[in-house]
């Protein structure tokens, strides 16, 4: 059978919505399972403007759609799925960010930036970012109980890994990171919210002013160093880099470290043994990564040339949703895929961070800060437990990046 | 077996370094560096689960 998008659906019922509810909030969307065996590659509205996409459920097409040259990352093109509301005119002023790169810019871009990640240079960063989480510890421990976990872990350790790897001066990091904390502060009004990003940018635009003058040991600086040579990029493009690591780098990981914490809490048993073995540590990371798939719809495309996937062909024009959550509760890869399990041995084929070109270039950066955040929280918080009711917590079901809004913890 | 890598293609994802390290490692560039073209058996499982995790089908075995 060959459908397109655009046509009427046969039924003659309106398409479904997208994004779909958690039916838990340690669950995939209810509807997922029902695709993945009746109708893998199928059609839905986005919620915000009511346009039609694809969504793909099965973790073989995830990756086959994610690993095919015609599906375009570019958010400019006509029928790209957006999940947030863009106006026209401010569209066509965007500077298209690594993210939403095709090749060849992307390439250039990428190549720049993939020595600052290496699996080495990673782990040359896992002492200090012990240190940061331990000063954050350190003065949990010292207010007492109860805090909020998002506040005084979750959000501060990442934000600090970024201003350092960044460059940015110590002397202005509380700054920073309150600007980055109000971009991810949901209670503000539009007015306060667009103050928060105005400011970061302005900053980040000095920031790169200053770097271009006064190169320090950093990335910005070395991407500066590298594009006197290749000249790739210019200083909008450089800002519009920084501001990338800084977003995509941040938010994602605050929201895994607070869910990971409250799903180990769910889960005495498997937080005992962890404790007990820090050697499991790495898989259960990538266990709790594929559980979350925190970032379910941020693998979005769209087709510039016809693609076939499963008995679907998707039209030159159409938008894709390759929906990583779904793909990581695919019970033919994942068997029982909605139980947390640390030891499950193919937890590492999770599709969390994308698959292709555009795989999360921080990935293995992630990987550690959340290995040192739960490791040392198991270590050095042994009474640590949840100081609410669960059905008090407040998840981010529609946000683009999945979280929960404050997590109160006690020891 | 043997392992081969078609750098061209790498995206300096470092799934693989990470997964096996006795075998494959990146440049300074980024890029993958395939350190042992003819592994053990002993790493035989490692090496085939990074050839199927490589984001970029960078990575071949053959044999
Ligand atoms: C648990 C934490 C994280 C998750 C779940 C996550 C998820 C993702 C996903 C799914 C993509 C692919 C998007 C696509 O295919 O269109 C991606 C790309 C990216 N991520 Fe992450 N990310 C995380 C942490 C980080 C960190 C720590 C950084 C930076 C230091 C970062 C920077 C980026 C960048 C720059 C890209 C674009 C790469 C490219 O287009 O080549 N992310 N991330
Ligand atoms: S996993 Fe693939 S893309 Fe990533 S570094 Fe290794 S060869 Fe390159």
């Amino acid at each position: 059978m060959t459908q397109s998008a655009d046509a009427a659906p046969e039924t003659g019922t309106p398409l479904p919505q997208f994004p779909m509810r958690r039916t838990c909030p340690f669950s995939e969307p209810g509807e997922y399972a029902e695709m993945r065996a009746d109708r893998p590659v199928s059609r839905a509205a986005l919620k915000v403007n009511g346009k039609p996409t694809w969504l793909v459920t099965r973790h073989e097409h995830v990756r086959q759609v994610l690993g095919d040259s015609r599906a375009s990352s570019n958010l400019k093109l006509p029928g790209y799925p957006h999940q947030f509301h863009i106006p026209e005119e401010m569209l066509a002023q965007i500077r298209l960010m690594l993210l939403n790169m095709d090749p060849p810019q992307h390439t250039a871009q990428r190549r720049m930036l993939i020595p600052e990640f290496t699996a080495r240079r990673v782990k040359e960063m896992r002492p200090r970012i012990q240190q940061i989480v331990d000063e954050h510890v350190d003065a949990m421990l010292a207010a007492g109980g109860p805090v909020d976990l998002v506040t005084a872990l979750a959000l501060p350790v990442p934000s600090l890994v970024i201003c350092e790897l960044l460059g940015v001066p110590y002397e202005d990091h509380a700054q920073f990171e309150e600007w980055s904390a109000a971009m991810m502060n949901h209670d503000l009004s539009p007015a306060e919210y667009g103050a928060a990003v105005q400011a970061l940018d302005m900053y980040l635009d000095k920031l790169v002013t200053l770097k271009e003058s006064e190169p320090g040991d950093d990335l910005i600086s070395r991407f500066l160093e590298k594009n006197r040579a290749e000249r790739i990029a210019d200083h909008a493009d450089v800002v519009t880099m920084a501001r990338l690591m800084l977003v995509g780098g941040h938010e994602t990981t605050a929201n895994m470290i607070a869910l990971g914490v409250l799903a180990l809490l769910r889960h005495p048993e498997q937080l005992a043994e962890l404790r007990a073995e820090p050697a499991l540590l790495p898989n259960a990371v990538e266990e709790l990564l594929r559980v979350f798939s925190i970032s379910d719809s941020g693998t979005a495309r769209v087709a510039v040339e016809d693609i076939e996937v499963g008995d679907v062909t998707i039209r030159a024009g159409e938008g894709i949703l390759a929906l990583n959550n779904a793909a990581d509760h695919d019970e033919s890869v994942f068997p029982d895929p909605g139980t947390l399990d640390i030891h499950r041995k193919e937890a590492r084929s999770h599709l969390a961070f994308g698959y292709g070109i555009h795989q999360c270039i921080g990935a293995n950066l992630a990987r550690v800060e959340l290995e040192v955040v739960y490791g040392t929280l198991l270590r050095r918080v042994p009474g640590l437990r949840l100081a609410a009711e669960p059905d008090e917590l407040r998840f981010k079901d529609d946000a683009m990046v999945y979280g929960v809004y404050e997590l109160p913890v006690t020891w | 077996m043997r392992v081969s890598a078609e750098r061209d293609r790498c995206v300096g994802s470092g799934q693989c370094a990470l997964l096996s390290p006795e075998v494959f490692d990146q440049d300074d560039e980024g890029l993958v560096v395939v350190l042992v073209e003819e592994p053990a058996d002993g790493h035989r499982e490692e090496v085939l689960q990074a050839v199927d995790l490589c984001p970029s089908r960078t990575l071949r075995v053959h044999g």
